[in-house]
């Protein structure tokens, strides 16, 4: 299946949810979603006969610096072999948006460390906890307007 | 007996453990020596890679690549060039694609002795690990005469290679073929039929093929559960299509299928492919400049693109932002070491301790790699 | 003549004092012989070289700088450690190992103390060892090292009893539980020697044996107390220093115990292999270091070459596989013993 069919199957089966469909980007077509519909969606592409995706490559989180956050969601699927990617955008200050944990397995660390650089709460995730920095870290380090913290237990962070 | 209560004890594997490859810390719950829960903490390792990718324009991230999955510099390399250069929308020479499948191949080979040496290692075989560092020393000095580093080269470029290949690569790259294909038999000689490693590893941290595929795990790790998934076979990047060569696949032999064994075996037998490929590729390597498409300035357009290659852990996926300007808007790295840790409390409950240190071992972690 | 020294000195103070001493004059340099033929052996194995610098040649002196080393290390103890049992329990260990070098007849002129329950003894005191790594264990205060202790103890006790019915196996041969005797009777050439002489019960037995006190010295394969990919070094995780280099030392004294009982049991004791040739008190010492060194070099071999066993494997090996296997050799031999009179 290739992007504009996977696209319509989405559409078909949810006909508010799309946002933005770019089937020119450059190197690969995406498909910008409604956030709150990410887990219907997802739990929908990866069960649907014809679609399949059962292999979550990746789960990125964005800064987009027009106040937005995203979370870009890179699909595949074995059977089928074929990709799409999917996004979603979250104004930066609600930045939360249903977990895809119960889906892709995966997802749980992923969400967890797009948690811990961005800030972006995901609602149902079993164990939303910071992975990679320090759980009394102060900020979102991959936020486009982050400053580093003055002192972390009083070392001096900025060298 | 009724009243007999046991209690169960938190135990803190690591980060300064002999076994977690590096400074992964897993806190054990452990009943007796029975481990109830497993909980991975990373992040000890973790040196920003992703924000210092968007302070650095793209030829400099390079090097931080190589800091990634510091086992593997090549194939983190020759992942995020290809992306770059996808992103550009550039051709790179043929003998360019050549050499880099060679150089990942010969990689592949040094990453798998180490985790084949050190997985001996943790289940108390010291002298394999020392064969394989033996072998993989060979490979450091071919990369050593190529680029002049050992574990961190900066080879690949954005669009060429930094060197094009020393006089006597070839011969000696054969000479080390020649040597390492006997070496092969002798470590499952010594160590993949031996009856106390099989018994140790076989029925071990079994992981079923769905729960395999549903947590995203790659490379051996997927393989060994038997699915056959290779990105250099059903997504063939650079020149892989052009060589003949097979994906290995667990089946089980010893115990039952997606074992710690199976995990292991994928890892000896994909070295004896990776021979073949080298050898295809050596014997057929085309002449030509290896550095004439390198830009000097790199502006992509903009624009966004999800590279992915094999790396000897699995499935390394840059996804790469540009916003049309020097330095990328946005890197990620999507490390296989990060993912298929993820997996380890999923196969790693009602073993032993010890059956504990097997399953760290047979997913194979660099904790570079998983915490960037 | 069982002990030149309490015959010259009588068995008073002092001839009791360097009765008891001698062995520690044996062990301390076989324990750096040992310690250096580990390192060379396993390098050769390894194709490596192992230390060639230290003293010119072929780092000769590596166990020594080794030992000073640890010697001039700060004696660590844990705050939250048992104070006395941590200060007590490397000794205690030491003494179980040492304790067994008394009914170890090194020649047919010294046996340090000739008693009529030689073998018994041995592998009673034997088992002071267990007593000092439990105490190690759990006097550290560490999870590791208490992990490390509980599987000694299991480990211990569960060998002890292949090794003892495959010892009684040949008590009941020989009829006595003297050393001096066992090795007696199997005076004459090699081919009287119990493994060879009383083919193929003893050999049997031997091999039971020599598996049991593998795992009763903690060797790999059986060296999952200690074993540093789990338990990062078992009981001795806190120990460092001095009391640490006891526990290196009980280790290496034990070896060569169960190395001797070995040869004594199996390949004659201090009897020469030819006959009368080349016999007598000092040829006897010499026979029967000889023999432990070859038993002790297995042990080396061995470790470097197989994988480690889990924990319950080790369980399975002890009580599904071998002591059965004991029990029917003992039967077999016993029957055979009244059949042949």
């Amino acid at each position: 299946m290739n992007a504009n069919e996977i696209h319509d199957k989405i559409k078909s089966q949810f006909p508010d949810a799309v946002v933005e469909f770019k089937p020119d980007a450059v190197t690969e077509p995406y498909i910008v979603v409604r956030p709150e519909l990410i887990r219907e969606i997802s739990q929908f592409i990866s069960a649907d006969p014809d679609l399949k995706f059962d292999y979550l490559m990746s789960l990125s989180g964005v800064d987009f610096n027009d106040g937005n956050l995203g979370v870009v969601y890179h699909l595949f699927s074995i059977e089928k072999r074929h990709r799409i990617v999917i996004k979603v955008r979250v104004p930066k200050d609600k930045s939360e948006l249903p977990s895809v944990e119960s889906v892709w397995k995966t997802a749980n660390w992923h969400e967890r460390e797009v948690f811990d650089l961005f800030g972006i709460v995901f609602q149902g995730h079993p164990d939303m906890r910071r992975i990679l920095l320090p759980d009394d870290w102060e900020g979102y380090p991959l936020r486009k307007d982050y400053k580093v913290q003055e002192y972390y237990r009083g070392l001096k962070v900025p060298y | 007996m009724a009243e007999l209560r046991t209690e169960e004890m938190v135990l803190n594997m690591g980060p300064q453990h002999p076994s977690t490859h590096g400074v992964l810390r897993v806190e054990l719950v452990v009943d007796g020596e029975v481990v109830v829960d497993a909980v991975p903490h990373i992040g000890y390792l973790h040196r920003c890679f992703e924000k210092h990718a968007e302070s650095l324009n793209y030829q400099q991230i390079v090097p931080y690549c190589d800091r990634m999955d510091y086992l593997a510099s090549m194939n983190n390399d020759h992942a995020y060039v290809l992306g770059v250069e996808r992103l550009l929308n550039i051709q790179v020479p043929e003998r360019v694609e050549y050499i880099r499948v060679i150089m990942a191949e010969l990689q592949r080979i040094a990453s798998h002795l180490v985790a084949i040496g050190t997985y001996g290692l943790d289940i108390g075989a010291f002298t394999p690990f020392l064969y394989c560092f033996r072998d993989r020393e060979m490979i450091l000095d071919l990369f050593e005469t190529t680029c002049g580093a050992r574990l961190l080269y900066n080879y690949m470029w954005p669009g060429g290679l930094s060197h094009d290949l020393p006089p006597g690569f070839i011969e000696k790259t054969k000479a080390f073929i020649k040597h390492f294909r006997p070496t092969i038999k002798e470590l499952n000689d010594l160590l993949s039929f031996n009856e106390i490693f099989v018994k140790r590893t076989a029925d071990v941290g079994v992981l079923p093929a769905d729960i395999a595929v549903n947590y995203a795990a790659s490379g051996p790790m997927l393989r060994g559960s038997g699915v056959k998934w290779d990105l250099r076979k059903d997504e063939p990047y650079s020149v892989y299509h052009k060589f003949d060569w097979d994906v290995i696949v667990g089946a089980g032999e010893v115990g039952t299928l997606g074992d710690c064994w199976d995990r292991y075996m994928v890892r000896v037998r994909e070295m004896e492919q990776s021979l073949r490929i080298i050898e295809q590729a050596l014997d057929t390597l085309p002449e030509g400049d290896v550095q004439a498409a390198i830009p000097k300035r790199i502006r992509p357009p903009v624009g966004e693109v999800y590279v992915r290659s094999e790396t000897p852990r699995g499935e390394l996926g840059y996804y790469i932002i540009s916003d049309g300007g020097q330095k990328p808007f946005r890197v990620k790295g999507r490390a296989p070491s990060f993912v298929n840790l993820s997996l380890l409390p999923e196969i790693s409950r009602g073993y032993l301790i010890a059956d504990m240190i097997a399953i760290i071992g047979s997913i194979d972690i660099v904790l570079g790699d998983s915490d960037r | 003549m069982h002990n030149f020294i309490t015959y010259y000195l009588g068995s008073g103070f002092w001839g009791s004092l360097v009765s008891s001493v001698l062995p520690l004059v044996y062990i301390m340099p076989y324990a750096l012989v040992t310690m250096w033929l580990e390192l060379k052996i396993s390098a050769h194995m390894q194709d490596r070289l192992g230390p060639m610098r230290t003293g010119k040649w072929h780092g000769w002196a590596q166990p020594l700088a080794d030992v000073t080393k640890l010697l001039q290390k700060e004696d660590i103890i844990p705050t939250a450690a048992d104070k006395v049992l941590y200060l007590l329990a490397p000794a205690l260990v030491f003494v179980g190992s040492y304790a067994a070098y008394a009914a170890i007849p090194f020649s047919p002129a010294y046996i340090g103390s000739d008693i009529n329950l030689g073998i018994f003894y041995i592998v009673a005191v034997s088992a002071l060892v267990v007593l000092g790594i439990l105490m190690a264990g759990w006097s550290s205060n560490n999870k590791w090292s208490l992990l490390g202790a509980m599987r000694t103890a299991a480990q211990l006790v569960s060998y002890e009893i292949p090794s003892s019915l495959a010892i009684l196996a040949v008590v009941m041969v020989v009829g006595s539980f003297n050393l001096n005797d066992v090795c007696a009777a199997q005076s004459g050439w090699f081919w009287n020697w119990f493994v060879f002489g009383k083919f193929p019960f003893l050999f049997i037995t031997f091999i039971i044996y020599f598996i049991a006190s593998l795992a009763e010295t903690n060797r790999a394969p059986f060296d999952i107390p200690e074993a540093e990919s789990e338990l990062v070094a078992g009981y001795h995780t806190e120990y460092s220093g001095m009391r640490f280099a006891f526990f290196y030392l009980a280790e290496y004294a034990n070896m060569f115990v169960v190395a001797a009982v070995a040869s004594v049991l199996f390949f004659g004791g201090w009897n020469s292999p030819f006959g009368a040739y080349l016999s007598g008190p000092v040829w006897g010492a010499f026979w029967l270091i000889s023999k432990g060194m070859v038993l002790v070099f297995i042990q080396i071999w061995l470790r470097w070459t197989l994988p480690r066993f889990r924990v319950d494997q080790l369980m399975y090996l002890s009580w599904k596989i071998l002591t059965p296997f004991a029990l029917i050799n003992i039967f077999a031999v016993g029957l055979w013993v009244v059949l042949r009179g």
